[in-house]
């Protein structure tokens, strides 16, 4: 199935985009996609375990992901 | 209660406005502005970018906390995003309560939580032409500032 990552600031600058699209096996959970793109070239500045959302809600590096779920990879966030 | 992302200047007399009713004894108003140094670093100004719709969300909940914890209907929270000069407004917060001690206190929780939470980033660009994410680490130096 296929998930879509979303990356931003320093995330989406180090990996040379702001989304990917990534296929990955039936039941894998938020930390499987985090290894994946951590195996990508530029992803070295990528945390073992970062913040994550999915469909716009932080969420855990256990939880299952269904297709079509959007993945989002949060760099330590910065706003005021 | 009104949260929303901007990408121009903030009105501060409209957010202030949003929050005025004849029921409220105390308005405190927050503004955060781009500074002109940090860490040591000179500032020529700051470039704001969101995970817009999650972003929206999360200030539409840290709102809605902020109406349950201090008993206040009266909240208005803007955020700018794009490029800003020293001095503009990046965030302005607007609390208006009965009593002076709700007030300040749902404003400190609010800037706070947005902090904490709303997924925002910023790019500072410095006087020497180089630029550079601000990472939590600088981050959490501003806050002994």
């Amino acid at each position: 199935m296929t998930v879509t990552v979303l990356l931003f600031a320093s995330y989406a600058d180090s990996l040379g985009a702001h989304s990917l699209s990534l296929d990955v096996s039936p039941g894998a959970t938020v930390g499987d996609v985090v290894g994946q793109v951590r195996a990508l070239p530029g992803a070295e500045r990528l945390p073992a375990e970062p913040l994550v959302a999915v469909n716009e809600r932080y969420a855990k590096s256990n939880r299952i992901l269904a297709a079509g779920d959007e993945v989002a990879i949060i760099p330590p966030v910065a706003g005021g | 209660m009104y949260t929303s992302l901007v990408d121009g200047p903030i009105d501060v007399a409209a957010l202030l406005a949003k929050v005025a009713r004849h029921a409220n004894g105390a308005t405190v108003l927050f503004i955060g502005t781009v500074r002109d140094v940090n860490d040591g670093r000179s500032v020529s100004g700051m470039e704001y970018t969101a995970y817009r719709a999650m972003a929206e969300r999360e200030l539409a909940d840290i709102a809605r906390e902020a109406r349950e914890r201090f008993a206040s209907d009266d909240v208005a929270i803007e955020h700018r995003l794009g490029t800003l000069n020293l001095g503009e407004a990046s965030v302005a917060i607007a609390v208006a309560h009965p009593h002076r001690g709700a007030a300040y206190d749902a404003s400190r929780y609010i800037i706070e939580e947005l902090k904490k939470r709303v997924p925002i980033w910023k790019l500072e660009h410095y006087v020497d032409g180089t630029r550079e994410w601000v990472s939590a680490g600088s981050a959490k130096r501003e806050a002994h500032v």
